[in-house]
């Protein structure tokens, strides 16, 4: 999964980075197929150059050797709104099959059966990131045919709607999941399968979603991680196997 | 820090202890929750575990935030268990995003009467809280979201240094601190070194707050533990993750509170109970920046 997600970053420049598996992802993406690749943060971090794998995405080791380190207000407009993040990461709780997101609630927003954390940049990011890839383990209680709440904007109903709304970012491009990749290049901006993982079948990836999954015309198998990208990955970014396996 | 609080903190008002992941003053939340505030509503981008604790101490009436996961480890239970089911007491929420609070920020630092954002348009929130709203373009055609200003009644911010005037120096995750000191009515500003005016002086780019908007300076070092202070010691992510495991039972997170807010008089005894092991395992090597000469000119 974190292989799949580096390799898609392939000729990205600035891609704006979580914790948890997108982080070792990109750091992987840096070792391999985007030498260029600059991390950026909503915390205020452009060009993170960590020592350590951080916790949070406000870790004191991100700051450390940066090449720059600005204030929120800066981060969010000038980087981010502005249209210079090439690729954003995200996740949640549910996705659609248009590619928006929830992390609010489960069950209603007054009195929720789950609070979820909220937000946080999430909406910004999906706003205006120019392509954003989600990384999702793949279920159906997580791939839902409606969303409780909807937090991030991605194709919103589907065909020209998102851009319709003036969204300046492309939305979502890619979903990284565990069992296959996904994408959303149809003139309806419907979620397809375009690639199974070794040993996953169509069937699996079906059971797995809450709606009638499209399939891309042709559906590749992804290819395996190599030897040198699991190398990198168990011996030298994440050692203590905390994302990676 | 108790004058401090005994004089700018009062019930019923708003309060931020601001600070993205770092410069969280939790030596100033500690102490509202000693001097028994009640009914205060709590002001910050991320509650993080500060506002954790202070929820569960049953200070807070109102929650303004953008975000409530204890970050990187997962969510902030005292909070959750406040909104999911009113314990210790029900909680009213204002919900934003990290770019709304922060154009909420800006419009209060800088008299606006509001400020746009590319955001919200598509998502619910505008659903449940009606403070987000939508105007046209006056140049074009699209709408766009607006907010209003946020303006704490007191900024409680936590900073490397200042002079006994306030003029504050501030580096490394800079957040929203520069913004909030701007916007609220009362600013404490909290350091870990109280420096004269000639090494303010020195480096006048990063002044960041200026004295002028700050109405109390208290010296307290190490208080942001377990955030943290860039330079002068690392985050402490093994309390992050401990508190993850205290604060799902409502009687360990009483407990813990009885010993480390309650059982201790202030930031000195909570440091001396911390005991040095701790500081050694949070101490970062030195890393200085290249100099740099604003020169002098005749």
């Amino acid at each position: 999964m974190v292989v799949a997600a580096a390799r898609a970053l392939a000729g990205v420049q600035r891609v704006f980075v979580g914790v948890g598996m997108p982080n070792v992802a990109c750091n992987l993406a840096r070792h391999t197929v985007s030498p260029e690749l600059e991390l950026v943060y909503e915390s205020g971090v452009y060009g993170a150059r960590p020592d350590r794998l951080p916790l949070s995405i406000g870790d004191p080791t991100l700051v450390t050797g940066s090449t720059a380190t600005v204030s929120m207000a800066d981060l969010f407009a000038l980087y981010l709104q502005a249209g210079h993040i090439d690729v954003a990461f995200l996740g949640g709780a549910q996705i659609d099959r248009f590619g928006n997101l929830n992390t609010t609630v489960i069950g209603d927003y007054r009195s929720p059966k789950v609070r979820l954390p909220g937000s946080g940049g999430a909406a910004e990011i999906a706003t205006s990131a120019r392509s954003v890839f989600v990384m999702m383990r793949l279920s159906p209680r997580s791939f839902v045919e409606t969303l409780d709440f909807v937090t991030s904007p991605g194709h919103l109903t589907g065909g020209e709607a998102r851009a319709d709304l003036g969204l300046p970012g492309a939305g979502p491009e890619l979903v990284v999941s565990d069992l296959a990749l996904f994408d959303f290049a149809n003139p309806e901006r419907e979620m397809q399968l375009t690639s199974l993982h070794r040993g996953v079948t169509r069937d699996q990836a079906r059971a797995a979603v809450g709606w009638k999954l499209r399939a891309a015309g042709v559906v590749a198998e992804t290819p395996e991680p190599t030897p040198e990208e699991l190398h990198l990955l168990r011996e030298v970014l994440d050692p203590g196997g905390l994302y990676s396996r | 820090m108790a004058e401090a609080v005994a004089e700018f903190v009062h019930d019923g008002e708003s309060l931020a202890i601001e600070g993205f992941t770092a410069f969280i003053c939790f030596a100033a939340g500690h102490e509202v929750i000693r001097q028994q505030r009640r009914d205060l509503t709590l002001i910050r981008m991320t509650p993080d575990a500060i506002y954790d604790q202070m929820v569960a101490a049953g200070v807070a009436s109102g929650l303004v935030f953008s975000y409530l996961g204890n970050p990187g480890v997962g969510p902030l239970h005292c909070i959750r268990r406040a909104v999911e089911k009113g314990v210790p007491r029900r909680l009213e929420v204002e919900e934003w995003s990290h770019g709304g609070m922060v154009a909420r920020y800006l419009a209060g630092a800088s008299g606006l009467p509001f400020y746009p954002l590319r955001s919200y348009a598509g998502t619910d929130l505008p659903a449940v809280n009606p403070l987000i709203r939508f105007i046209d373009d006056p140049y074009g055609s699209q709408p766009i979201a607006v907010v209003p200003p946020l303006m704490p009644d007191v900024a409680i911010l936590h900073a490397q240094r200042a002079d006994a005037e306030g003029n504050t120096h501030l580096w490394g995750l800079v957040g929203v601190q520069k913004e909030v000191a701007f916007a609220a009515q009362k600013v404490v500003v909290v350091v870990e070194e109280v420096v004269p005016a000639e090494v303010i002086r020195s480096d006048p780019n990063r002044t960041l707050i200026p004295g002028f908007k700050v109405d109390a300076v208290v010296l307290e070092p190490y208080g942001a533990h377990p955030s943290y202070v860039q330079g002068f010691y690392d985050r402490d992510n093994e309390f992050y993750l401990e508190w993850n495991r205290v604060s799902r039972d409502p009687e360990t997170t009483e407990m813990w509170l009885e010993e480390w807010v309650y059982g201790v008089a202030d930031r000195a005894a909570y440091l001396a109970k911390l005991g040095g092991g701790v500081r050694e395992r949070l101490r970062p090597r030195p890393e200085p920046a290249a100099a740099v000469d604003y020169g002098r000119y005749p």
